[in-house]
């Protein structure tokens, strides 16, 4: 690289959790990297096995080491929501999406200029506007 | 209608539930038998947003719900009983609430368990108690999913269906 080249501005640090059934996180955290180069922002955890206690105590665990205050989860009803809402209960400054799709991630990983619970709030928002329906007389 | 299906499940209200089981059977209530859960107003809030707003979730002791069964089954709608332990269960089948079958759902990871299948694991005291739901007539068969193949006790605590 030549010193006129530009600095890069690709956020390194861990600024939030994806958690989901079977490959979810590392399906979408996988995606988010391939696009935008940026997946070292998101932590996949894979949860597959683990009872609802054992399941909280790793999304603890990985808030606790990363100093992460925000969770991406994919369904409502999932274990890996109720675990987090559990989480949430006591740690005020954390914020949980549940429904995540990839163009929530995507916004996510480049609104970097925000606070991550900020960021999280603003890409839930575009990941609910992202979804579309095409053809049948839509 | 009638209670469609009676679950042991240690994450109660989840995905394979709600959805998995929950759109195939076009279950339209979920009874909810945990006595921590059913004295928790907090816990409660957190199952019932779990729940998309056309399912009813109810909540209630073991000793009440063996009351209340009869009325569950004689509902119109279809609906499912869930347990998060084999205690529980056992003690609704003992209360004489007429369980005729229980689908052992998921029961994770704990120390002194040995898994059994997939999503099974096993003390050897609950592995007796299953044996006991069975030998009552509460016919023990594990199925994570309405598409997976039902596994028998004896196939279950032998463990040979381990992946």
């Amino acid at each position: 690289m030549s010193s006129d080249a530009p600095a890069s501005t690709t956020p390194t640090t861990a600024r939030a959790i994806v958690a989901g059934h079977g490959d979810f996180a590392a399906g979408l955290v996988s995606a988010v990297d391939q696009i935008t180069g940026r997946g070292a922002q998101l932590i996949p955890v894979s949860v597959a096995k683990l009872s609802v206690e054992d399941i909280e105590a790793l999304l603890r665990s990985r808030m606790q080491e990363t100093n992460v205050r925000v969770i991406f989860t994919d369904l409502q009803a999932g274990s890996c929501t109720m675990a987090s809402r559990r989480i949430l209960r006591g740690m005020d400054d954390a914020v949980l999406i549940a429904g995540t799709n990839l163009p929530t991630l995507l916004d996510f990983v480049f609104a970097d200029s925000r606070t991550p619970p900020d960021a999280a709030r603003h890409a839930a928002e575009r990941g609910r506007a992202a979804i579309t329906v095409h053809g049948a007389g839509a | 209608m009638t209670l469609e299906l009676y679950r042991i499940d240690d994450r109660l209200i989840h995905g394979q539930v709600v959805v998995g089981w929950g759109q195939p059977l076009d279950i339209a209530f979920i009874v909810l038998v945990d006595d921590t859960v059913a004295t928790s107003d907090w816990e409660q809030e957190l199952y019932r947003m779990g729940v998309p707003p056309e399912m009813d979730l109810y909540f209630h002791t073991t000793d009440d719900a063996i009351k209340q069964i009869p009325r569950y089954r004689a509902d119109p709608r279809r609906g499912l009983l869930l347990t998060g332990d084999i205690d529980t269960m056992r003690k609704l089948v003992d209360g004489g609430a007429g369980i005729t079958s229980v689908n052992v759902g998921g029961i994770h990871f704990r120390a002194g368990r040995t898994q059994r299948l997939r999503y099974v694991f096993l003390t050897p005291d609950e592995e007796t108690a299953l044996r006991e739901l069975d030998a009552r007539g509460a016919g023990v068969t594990a199925q994570d999913v309405p598409g997976a193949r039902p596994i028998t006790l004896s196939d279950m605590l032998a463990g040979d269906e381990l992946e």
